[in-house]
């Protein structure tokens, strides 16, 4: 095996956190290595127009996607069930290349209400432990939403993130989000103009007596220069936003806020098309010495560093821990363990609203977040759940991302899928029609985790992760709630006629509808190493160097999507390497 | 992943056409005048549709294929058919695709195709593998049943046996009639309204039917504007307008 030169850092993945982590570390002097298993991508030459306004490409044969002919993930609803492979895209869709699910996210850029950093506290608190079923297993993150104000908003200033303040500094503002933790500045840019889907919803949700506000954006309202003096253009509403780069620089992206700085640091490296199989360990198993990789080649490559920072995504970063035999595998049957615990999900609802022809929604105008408008009544714990009997909610969304045909053509209830019926409706109906959605969290369960599967092999003939996965009463009731909800808003918007995509109690998890790519857990973080992977600064509690940063240290799901907690948790745990850690290496909390 | 086609000089081809086109005429392809031409040019399409050699597919599935999809989208004055849009085009040349050999799937075993339906595609057979066996098992399964092949039974017929494979009604030898059935559909739909540059959706017909402005990418001026009908008619990547 080959072994290059020790470096002090190594980032495992280059996507979002990677990228986060790098900039932030790199005026250390030290010697930072990214290690990307994909290709070196670009606004130009990769997301440039026209090429990009190609829904066959990226949108439906996934070109920005993880090839899953080389790697995936098994699935099966319960223990007794054998997985089988998620062999084609559907569910949720995987980063691959420089950039990772940043390129291709839709921007939807949320903070946590504060109760859901210390969820279980919090429930049990206003609830009584009793209100939770017995095999539902939230807990806190060992991070309050005060101390991680700054880095929420250290994010959202990197981003340029388009939106209105709902709760500034303690006071209430009309037309943001009154449910919100309190913001000590505004957002960095105002919102993008509302489509017209979404302003119909907010007439109609305040009639309800609902606040509605503009979806939080990181897709740019204007020209914008972050603190690192990168600049953001105007975002066009171009409709080929989710699943694609953005071609007009404004979609926030690792490409578009940090990489022209980074990238030119010359203690910083980016080593591309090498993919981390282990992260290796000394003889006391309580210290990481560096990975070991496949290169271009197909050989592998063995890397030294000092820290190693896991950054390869929420379901990456899971089978590496894994694979590298770090900290004890969850048991779904004794509960304990740690690694691949609590996996969960986020489950949507769906209400097409489709108008008459005298109503242009024009849906092809649209932006993967901007110009969306919310209202987060029902979110968190907004709301009393007593009498609802489940805990969680989401958010009600009202707009559209874009008109793209083949994926977002909606029929209205009653079309036959094919054939004269078909045609007419898609012609009578593809202007008028917008939708309402619920976006709502998912609990974790005993019984809901991640191992590595015991068939099924990626290509280089490592065990694939396989999930464990499938809706629990609790989850069926809020979407009926927020459904019920959602429905009132899309009546109240007079519509002709509307259709509901729910899920309902006696049905599975189905990986060929796509609902989110927010998956969460299995490398969770926490206030104890019995039952959390890494401590509250993202550092595993039995080997201090390994630091792992995303959504796999959820502990349960959100309502909201994940990018934004995320950015601020890796910028909290960052800041405490950079300033604790690096000086005096060990554990940052003891346990 | 994909192989699909690139030319270099497409950009400054489509800027040109996007410069040298003033709003006045463009304003002139309101949806309704769209409609209308996309009705006219529905004997052009299916002209050129004849010419197209396949590839991939033999003779006989040319004939299934032509049959079929022209049911999943049949001629009307509503837009162009299946058939008047490209969609056989568009599926040979899949089959030639990354996709088309199964390249962009998880195919290794093993397979356990009865697992239930919503862990989603279980089976061993790549799009190509697919349409093979599909269409023999289709066409075998009416030659038993009405002495015929699929595509020499009058549209009604067709129409009731593609309703019975979405059905899941009847049992072909090598494959399930509703998992073919819902490739079929898709790979149509796909065809019908991907970019033109693929073989399918010809002359814009499939955006041009429902008003999708296909690759303008460009709202800026539209932002302040909602519930306003939008008047532009459809562009391709490769520059063609309408
Ligand atoms: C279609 C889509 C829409 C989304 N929309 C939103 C949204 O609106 N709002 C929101 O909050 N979130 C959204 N998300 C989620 C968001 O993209 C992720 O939360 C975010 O990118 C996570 O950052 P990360 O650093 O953990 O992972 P990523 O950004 O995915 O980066 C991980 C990187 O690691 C690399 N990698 C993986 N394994 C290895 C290995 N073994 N060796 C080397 N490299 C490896 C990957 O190739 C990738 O580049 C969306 C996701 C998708 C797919
Ligand atoms: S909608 Fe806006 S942010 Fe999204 S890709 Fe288009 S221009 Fe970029």
């Amino acid at each position: 095996m080959t072994r290059m030169k020790p470096v002090d850092v190594v980032l495992v993945g280059f996507g979002w956190t990677g990228a986060i982590i790098g900039m932030e570390l790199v005026d250390t002097g030290l010697k930072i290595l990214a290690l990307e298993r994909g290709a070196y991508r670009d606004t130009s030459p990769d997301f440039t127009y026209p090429h990009n306004a190609d829904e066959l490409a990226y949108g439906i044969r996934g070109e920005l996607f993880q090839p899953l002919a080389r790697e995936t993930v098994t699935i099966r609803h319960n223990l007794n069930e054998t997985a089988v492979p998620y062999r084609q895209y559907g569910s949720f869709l995987l980063g691959n290349n420089v950039g990772g699910a940043g390129i291709h996210w839709n921007g939807q850029h949320y903070r946590p209400s504060p109760e859901d950093l210390e969820f279980h506290s919090h429930i049990s608190k206003r609830y009584g432990q009793k209100f939770m079923p017995e095999d539902m297993q939230i807990q806190d993150y060992g991070v309050t939403y005060d101390e991680l104000e700054p880095f929420l908003d250290q994010f959202e200033y990197l981003c340029g993130t388009s939106g209105r303040a709902g709760n500034l500094n303690g006071e209430i503002k009309d037309g943001g989000n009154p449910f919100e933790g309190v913001r000590k500045r505004e957002y960095p840019n105002p919102p993008v103009a509302d489509n017209y889907g979404a302003k119909l919803f907010a007439d109609a949700a305040r009639s309800k007596g609902y606040k509605p506000f503009p979806q939080p954006s990181s897709n740019a309202s204007r020209p914008y220069t972050n603190p690192h003096g990168v600049r953001l253009g105007p975002c066009n509403l171009c409709g080929y936003c989710e699943r694609f780069g953005c071609f007009m620089y404004s979609k926030a992206s690792p490409q578009t806020t940090i990489l022209p700085v980074l990238m030119r640091k010359p203690n910083f490296e980016l080593r591309t098309n090498s993919h981390v199989i282990k992260i290796n360990l000394d003889s006391s198993g309580k210290r990481a010495t560096g990975v070991t990789y496949i290169d271009a080649q197909g050989q592998q490559v063995e890397q030294p560093a000092d820290l190693v920072i896991v950054s390869a995504f929420q379901m990456h970063n899971v089978r590496l821990m894994l694979m590298s035999g770090i900290g004890a595998p969850y048991d779904p049957k004794t509960g304990k363990g740690v690694i691949g615990k609590n996996y969960a999900y986020q489950m949507m609802s769906n209400v097409n609203v489709f108008f008459d022809k005298d109503v242009a929604i024009n849906p092809f105008i649209g932006a993967g977040s901007g110009g969306n408008q919310i209202i987060d009544e029902f979110n968190s714990d907004h709301f009393d759940h007593g009498p609802h009997g489940f805990v969680g909610g989401g958010y009600i969304l009202g707009g559209q991302t874009g008109g793209r045909p083949i994926q977002q053509l909606l029929v209205p209830p009653g079309t036959p899928a094919w054939g004269e019926k078909w045609k007419r409706a898609a012609k009578d109906s593809y202007l008028h029609t917008t939708g309402v959605q619920s976006h709502g969290s998912v609990m974790a369960y005993r019984d809901r985790y991640l191992d590595l599967d015991p068939t099924y092999k990626d290509a280089f003939g490592l065990p694939l992760l396989r999930i464990t996965f499938d809706w629990h009463d609790n989850e069926y009731k809020m979407t009926q709630f927020l459904t019920d909800r959602a429905q009132e808003i899309a009546d109240a918007m007079k519509p002709r006629q509307t259709s509901q995509t729910i899920r309902k109690p006696g049905g599975h998890y189905d990986v060929r509808q796509y609902q989110t790519t927010h998956t969460t857990g299995g490398v969770i973080q926490g206030t104890s190493p019995e039952t959390s992977a890494l401590n509250r600064f993202q550092q595993n509690w039995d080997v201090h160097n390994v630091f792992v940063t995303g959504a796999s240290a959820f502990p349960q799901n959100l309502g909201y999507n994940p990018t934004g907690l995320i950015g601020g948790l890796t910028y909290m745990s960052v800041k405490a390497i950079r300033e604790t850690y690096l000086k005096n290496p060990g554990p940052l909390v003891q346990a | 992943m994909t192989s699909k086609p690139r030319s270099p000089s497409r950009r400054d081809f489509l800027r040109q056409s996007l410069v040298a086109v003033p709003a006045v005429s463009l304003l002139g392809t309101s949806a309704i005048a769209q409609t209308q031409s996309s009705t006219a040019a529905t004997p052009a399409a299916a002209a050129t549709a004849t010419k197209y050699t396949p590839r991939y597919f033999t003779a006989p599935e040319w004939d299934f294929l032509q049959a079929a999809v022209e049911r999943l989208i049949p001629p009307n004055e509503d837009g162009p058919s299946a058939v008047e849009a490209g969609v056989p085009e568009f599926l040979d040349r899949q089959m030639e695709a990354a996709y088309g050999h199964g390249g962009l799937w998880y195919m290794q075993g093993p397979f356990v195709p009865d697992a239930p339906a919503t862990l989603g595609y279980q089976l061993r057979y790549t799009p190509r593998e697919f349409y093979r066996k599909g269409i023999a098992s289709v066409d075998s399964w009416c030659q038993k049943q009405h002495n015929q092949k699929f595509s020499a039974l009058p549209a009604e017929q067709r129409d009731a046996i593609l309703h019975q494979m979405e059905k899941g009604e009847i049992q072909l030898d090598d494959i399930p009639a509703v998992a073919f059935f819902t490739q079929l559909l898709a790979n149509t739909k796909e065809g019908y309204f991907a970019d033109p540059m693929y073989g399918g959706n010809r002359q814009m017909g499939g955006w041009k039917m429902i008003g999708f402005p296909g690759a303008r990418a460009d709202y800026a001026d539209w932002i302040e504007q909602p519930g306003k009908v939008y008047p532009f008619g459809p562009v391709s990547i490769e520059g063609a307008k309408s």
